[in-house]
């Protein structure tokens, strides 16, 4: 069965990828604190092992996971424990945190001998992916070891690298696979270890027609592992419209890839389950794109996870012009941000800093019923309806009528010409609904 | 940076079309057959078309200071409706007349609904049917200087035949601006290139009273027939720029055809059986109230709806 490489909705808005994207990924060592919030994932926060006063390295392990559902936490540098305090993250939240003071010394543990693929167990393999502390980095934060202990693991016929990076401004994943994309497909096939009736798709948006060749010439001969050019739409690389593209397989929200036989991690996840299985490494790093035409010099960085955002700004050589608006993450499902003072994540995906901000710019009107939000909305809701009935507090119609499947991708909003904030009614209504669901 | 930049909800980008220039593009779509029209009917339709948009304008304004509500007429959805409400009237109409029609369309379709996307019935048409009702004469004479009475809808309604040439030119009598094919299609064809409108409405709308018409008409292939209906008539200005009406059309795709055969019906029903030749400022109307019955029965199923969790 195959996918249409498309789904029904999204948008196409100026996706800026030109500000970073052929600029090569910059290591970057921290200056200052490391904080490392105990919740950088969906599920339980992860236990601190350590305590004030404790001198830690490099990749050790300073909270574990705390339960099934959760993700341990590595240091990032060396240093000194110096507190565990609740810090502000990207969201706004106070999250109980582990503050590191760095020692610059860098002294790292031993990770032991690098692992073969065939050598290892698929219970070795979900093994070492849940004690690297790999989560979702996409944005979900979702324990990526949950996500691959699926109930019938034969039931799996494709495991789906969304390459799709379909959020405008992002280039993380673009330079990652033109830079590493070995790396990339060894990824792939620590996953396929797993799935023994499986087959690896590559799935790429078609705007990075290099990337596509290069993971084409790559996988050539291997018959596991095909590259599918996507149509470029955002939002493509939402999950559950990226399995549709793939295999025409359309599943609602309460329902998981494995539904539709599929398991579906990205880019960077897709790395660090890499690393954790053939080098015994922690997830300490990620790939941030500081970018937006408030940026003086924008590119990626590969960023130690717990490093100060401040630092992000200053190694892209700092603001160009005073910035109206930062977003962690991209543009469109992305965490406004009223301060800088806040650490790296496992799913930090981008640092965006806008001279406009274009929400601020207009008041919201009356709706005119034009129906672009649901022309592009691609859970075919209503979204001016369904935003009605958030603004009214009518849970149960909400309910009712499906509000609950909204992926919170942000397409209504963006096209909305009487610049209602409907996504954000609808978050809000959802939220409520979903709290009162779990009573 | 301060410690204190601006936050909002996502997305944190936005589109370029705002209410505004929609409106202002629906404007600029009705222009060509406007000028035909005034250039057609001379300089009292000029007046009549400027005091619709004036009155309707003023209206909106005073409405507005009057309740203490927030002054919305820059969104230019007034203006628009007095355009609309200008076009649909006989040449000749008193200029009192194209005030009332006006008023009537914002203060009591519009606003007492609610202002901007509230209202349940095109305010134009609502307007031309109040006027239509009330001052039936008046609004059925199309009568001036250059041209008898009758439309070619009402002609070959009376079995006569039409004039290709005259009805594209729009050289012909009828309300200001429905007469010019070429001018109302030229509208028509920038408005769907710029995405405001599509073909869901209308193409439904035209195609399914083309049906109606061969097979209840009792002409049967008719050609003079079948374009004077097409052309001769409101018709095309109608279907292009009232039935599309985001406010009063349904939101649901499915629902839009529905719509369009409906109003297809309704408007074959009017002209067929109905003692006047015109049909489709009714038929709209009454499409508009049937809206909220067709979008409940064509309700989208949401993307993965009725799968089932393993």
């Amino acid at each position: 069965m195959g996918g249409r490489l498309t789904f029904t909705g999204g948008i196409h808005p100026y996706d800026g990828k030109d500000l970073s994207k052929d600029k090569p990924i910059k290591d970057i060592l921290p200056k200052s604190d490391m904080v490392y919030p105990l919740s950088q994932h969906i599920g339980a926060p992860a236990k601190p092992i350590v305590k004030k006063g404790d001198h830690v390295l490099t990749g050790q392990m300073i909270a574990e996971a705390g339960g099934f559902v959760s993700a341990p936490v590595y240091a990032t540098v060396s240093g000194t424990v110096k507190a565990i305090e609740k810090r502000r993250v990207v969201t706004g939240d106070m999250v109980e945190s582990i503050v590191i003071e760095n020692d610059g010394a860098y002294d790292e543990v031993d990770y032991g001998e690098p692992s073969e693929l065939s050598d290892l167990t698929k219970e070795e393999i979900i093994a070492k992916i849940r004690k690297a502390g790999v989560v979702g980095m996409g944005g979900a934060g979702f324990p990526t070891h949950v996500k691959l202990s699926v109930k019938e693991p034969d039931s799996i016929d494709r495991v789906i690298v969304n390459c799709a990076e379909c959020e405008p401004f992002l280039t993380s994943d673009y330079r990652r696979m033109m830079e590493e994309p070995e790396k990339l497909v060894e990824g792939l096939q620590c996953i396929l270890a797993l799935f023994d009736n499986a087959k690896g798709v590559l799935a790429v948006e078609d705007n990075k027609p290099d990337c596509i060749a290069k993971l084409k010439s790559l996988t050539e001969g291997q018959e596991r592992i095909s590259v599918k050019a996507l149509k470029t739409k955002y939002p493509q690389g939402a999950e559950r419209q990226l399995i549709y593209a793939v295999t025409g397989r359309a599943i609602n929200s309460s329902m998981l890839p494995a539904d539709a036989h599929c398991v579906v991690n990205n880019v960077d996840t897709v790395c660090a389950i890499r690393a954790a299985v053939l080098e015994n490494k922690p997830l300490m790093h990620r790939i941030v794109t500081v970018t937006g035409d408030a940026i003086s010099d924008p590119r990626n960085f590969r960023v130690r996870i717990g490093t100060n955002y401040h630092e992000l700004i200053e190694e892209a050589g700092g603001f160009s012009t005073e910035p109206a608006k930062i977003v962690s993450g991209g543009p469109m499902m992305g965490f406004a941000l009223f301060g800088l003072d806040v650490p790296t994540t496992k799913t930090a995906s981008a640092l965006l800093c806008m001279t406009k901000d274009e929400v601020a710019a207009f008041e919201p009107s009356a709706c005119i019923n034009c129906g672009r939000c649901a022309e592009v909305c691609p859970g075919r809701l209503i979204p001016s309806r369904m935003a009605d009935l958030a603004a009214r507090g009518d849970m149960e119609t909400f309910v009712k009528l499906d509000g609950l499947e909204c992926c919170e991708c942000g397409c209504c909003s963006y096209v909305c010409p009487a610049r209602r904030q409907l996504t954000q009614d609808i978050k809000t209504m959802r939220k409520l609904a979903l709290a009162s669901r779990k009573k | 940076m301060n410690e204190k930049s601006r936050v909002s909800s996502n997305p944190h980008i936005r589109a370029g079309a705002t209410t505004q220039t929609i409106m202002l593009a629906v404007i600029l779509a009705l222009l060509p057959t406007t000028a035909v029209g005034i250039y057609n009917f001379g300089k009292h339709a000029l007046f009549l078309v400027i005091v619709c948009v004036l009155s309707a304008v003023i209206a909106e304004l005073c409405f507005c200071l009057i309740v203490k509500k927030k002054i919305t007429v820059s969104d230019g959805s007034a203006a628009l409706t007095g355009l609309l409400l200008g076009l649909n009237l006989p040449p000749r109409a008193p200029l009192w007349m194209g005030a009332l029609g006006a008023v009537f369309a914002i203060v009591v379709v519009k606003m007492l609904f609610g202002g901007l996307g509230q209202n349940f019935m095109n305010p134009a048409l609502g307007g031309r049917c109040f006027l239509m009702l009330s001052f039936t004469r008046i609004m059925t004479d199309f009568t001036t200087d250059t041209y008898s009475g009758a439309t070619p809808l009402a002609l070959v309604k009376a079995g006569e035949k039409t004039d290709i040439y005259k009805m594209v030119m729009g050289t012909t009598a009828g309300t200001i601006g429905e007469t010019s094919m070429i001018a109302i299609v030229a509208g028509a064809c920038l408005l769907l290139l710029l995405g405001v409108i599509d073909l869901r409405i209308p193409g439904t709308y035209i195609a399914t009273l083309v049906v109606f018409l061969l097979l209840f008409s009792g002409r049967g292939a008719d050609y003079d027939y079948i374009a004077g209906n097409l052309a001769g008539g409101g018709l095309m200005l109608g279907a292009f720029f009232m039935a599309t009406d985001y406010v009063t059309r349904p939101i649901t795709k499915k629902g839009q055809y529905l719509y369009g055969i409906l109003l297809g019906i309704l408007t074959g029903i009017f002209r067929v059986f109905g003692q006047s030749s015109e049909g489709v400022s009714y038929a709209i109307v009454l499409g508009n109230l049937c809206v909220p019955l067709i979008e409940k029965i064509t309700w989208p199923k949401p993307f993965g709806k009725g799968g089932e969790r393993a």
